[in-house]
């Protein structure tokens, strides 16, 4: 615990805290996921990414508009999405990096569907009621990006020598931004504390039972070290990617302040 | 109108007499309006002329990805960017429809791939140029869309079953597409004096490829004469320009912008506006190959194709080994 400085956040800072880092998570996600539209691999692909980053913008919507209310200083999801700056958003770092080829781009979905599947099914169960209900229509949406993630990653492990080397080279690079997704912090102990959200650390053994029989279907080979990088969830270190993506999404924005769309 | 240019037999229209049995009973199913299903005879001409017209809107579907998945990643709100999404997969879907609707005409959708990006198929001039602002996702929407409409409506009637019946589900979206680019056109035109002159600045320059779309005057054409006869075209290309014009103007009006046309007037004895033709010498430059974005459009889509062939390949590779084990364990 050495450089810990930081006070313990009171419970409406953490509940802040979390529904920013659940709707960070869809919204930084769906804009990569997004930036596949219209070159996708094969029709069918485009389609279902889009349909992806639908359902996780839509996930935004809903986090970000409850956080507002939270935080209760008159900030719409508008508002956190498009007028905060890179150090103040919490998503995962693994989510903010580029999509890189398809298979990169569909391996780093499939890690995070199986995280973001059975943390919602364990949000159903919260004791705010706020979001249990939008865990309860996300989980729904978060199972078909598993189903459909997992059934890829194993077809493109298995399929040819050369779709084999990029899927292990995608969970490679991916792996070290796996540990961040299960590391609790302060705002993780007082949510779980508040029987409002699991301990993420609870969640990896039954992820370890989703991911490791598909990636060994896939024919991939688990990579060795826990290793993990992080400063993603606490907004202290993003990685040099995010800045960029902002600077895209948030652009309009930022150059018309003020005007309704 | 994702259609122009269409070449038909260039023979001419036959008349009933001169039709050999088959034939005729084939011409005489479409006049009384009946449908012609895959399965059933065609003259060769009705087939290829089909093909290529199907293909074309269905490569104009997927081309007509780009301009509008340029403004995705740079919606000004959650909810555009979510409307903008959900449109751009319409189109998607749209073109997936109409591949597999000129499948059953004896083509696979690889070879239609592949004359997309050799430019032997072609797909609507309209998509060949750019998307500057986000004004333009506006006016894509009522003007691009809203002159499909024209053309796609009357082809829910068309004589080909499985284009017909594609129509019908494309014509829904398709309206919605269009009054959600007229609802960004509201807001911008409503808005700050920078929006404003996004707005206009999207109608000047989406105005004459837009009426482009319909494609030449076709009044003297033996090819638009044959598809009318076979009914895979419905009107000509001058009525539904007409019609554009009619409907979009009182539009403009509303929004308080100024349709780019010093000579619009309305003409009280044919009960419509008279207007200027767009540049026809541009349309067919656009057509060549030097539009703004030609070069831009298809090396996207050729980039799509090459660097997706290793997932299409393992795929079908995962595909085949499943089927083979299978069959092992049976």
């Amino acid at each position: 615990m050495a450089q810990a400085t930081a006070k313990a956040p009171t419970h409406n800072e953490a509940l802040f805290e979390y529904l920013l880092r659940m709707g960070d998570n869809s919204l930084v996600l769906g804009h990569r996921i997004s930036e596949w539209c219209g070159i996708a691999p094969a029709l069918e692909e485009d389609i279902a990414l889009s349909n992806t980053a639908l359902d996780l913008i839509g996930q935004t919507q809903m986090w970000l508009g409850l956080a507002g209310k939270v935080e209760g200083a008159g900030r719409s999801a508008d508002d956190l999405a498009f007028l905060r700056d890179a150090w103040d958003f919490r998503n995962l770092l693994l989510l903010e990096r580029p999509n890189g080829d398809f298979g990169q781009t569909m391996m780093r979905q499939f890690l995070f569907d199986a995280y973001q599947m059975l943390n919602l099914e364990a949000l159903k169960t919260s004791s705010d009621q706020r979001i249990a209900d939008i865990a309860a229509k996300a989980h729904k949406e978060a199972s078909y990006h598993l189903e459909r993630s997992r059934i890829t990653v194993i077809a493109l492990g298995d399929g040819t020598t050369e779709s084999r080397t990029r899927m292990q080279a995608a969970l490679d690079a991916h792996w070290p931004y796996i540990g961040e997704m299960f590391a609790a912090d302060a705002v993780d102990i007082a949510m779980t504390h508040a029987g409002i959200a699991p301990d993420p650390a609870s969640l990896r053994p039954a992820w370890d039972g989703i991911v490791l029989p598909a990636l060994h279907e896939a024919t991939l080979r688990v990579p060795d070290g826990d290793f993990a990088h992080r400063g993603g969830k606490d907004g202290v270190r993003h990685t040099e990617h995010l800045g960029h993506m902002l600077t895209t999404m948030q652009w309009m924005q930022r150059a018309y302040p003020g005007a309704t769309w | 109108m994702y259609a122009q240019m269409i070449k038909s037999t260039g023979q001419g229209v036959k008349t009933l007499d001169e039709m050999e049995p088959q034939e005729r009973a084939f011409q005489e199913r479409i006049d009384a309006g009946g449908k012609i299903e895959p399965k059933d005879w065609m003259p060769e001409g009705y087939r290829k002329n089909l093909i290529r017209q199907m293909g074309q809107h269905a490569h104009s579907e997927i081309v007509g990805q780009l301009p509008e998945a340029n403004w995705i990643t740079r919606a000004p709100t959650l909810e555009r960017k979510a409307i903008l999404l959900a449109k751009v997969q319409d189109e998607a879907g749209h073109g997936l429809y109409l591949y597999c609707a000129a499948e059953t005409l004896g083509i696979t959708r690889d070879e239609m791939t592949e004359q997309l990006l050799s430019g032997k198929a072609k797909y609507s001039s309209i998509f060949n140029y750019p998307t500057l602002t986000w004004a333009d996702m506006g006016a894509v929407g009522w003007l691009v869309d809203g002159a499909a409409i024209m053309n796609q409506v009357p082809l829910q009637r068309t004589s080909y079953g499985p284009y017909a019946r594609a129509m019908v589900r494309i014509c829904k979206e398709e309206s919605f597409h269009q009054r959600q680019g007229y609802d960004i056109m509201m807001k911008m035109a409503k808005g700050t004096a920078a929006q404003k002159r996004m707005a206009q600045d999207a109608l000047n320059r989406f105005w004459y490829p837009s009426l482009m779309m319909f494609g030449p005057s076709d009044a003297e054409s033996i090819h638009s004469a044959q598809s009318m006869a076979w009914k895979i075209k419905m009107n000509t290309n001058d009525e539904l320009r007409q019609k554009f014009v009619d409907q979009t103007v009182p539009q403009a009006e509303y929004l308080g912008l100024t349709v780019p046309d010093a000579d619009l007037t309305w003409n009280e004895e044919k009960g419509g506006y008279d207007f200027s033709q767009p540049d026809w010498a541009e349309f067919f430059d656009v057509l060549k190959g030097n539009g703004p974005c030609n070069t831009e459009r298809l090396a996207a889509r050729q980039k799509a194709w090459d660097d997706g062939a290793w997932v299409r390949d393992a795929m079908m590779a995962h595909a085949e080994k499943r089927a083979a084990q299978k069959v092992a364990a049976e």
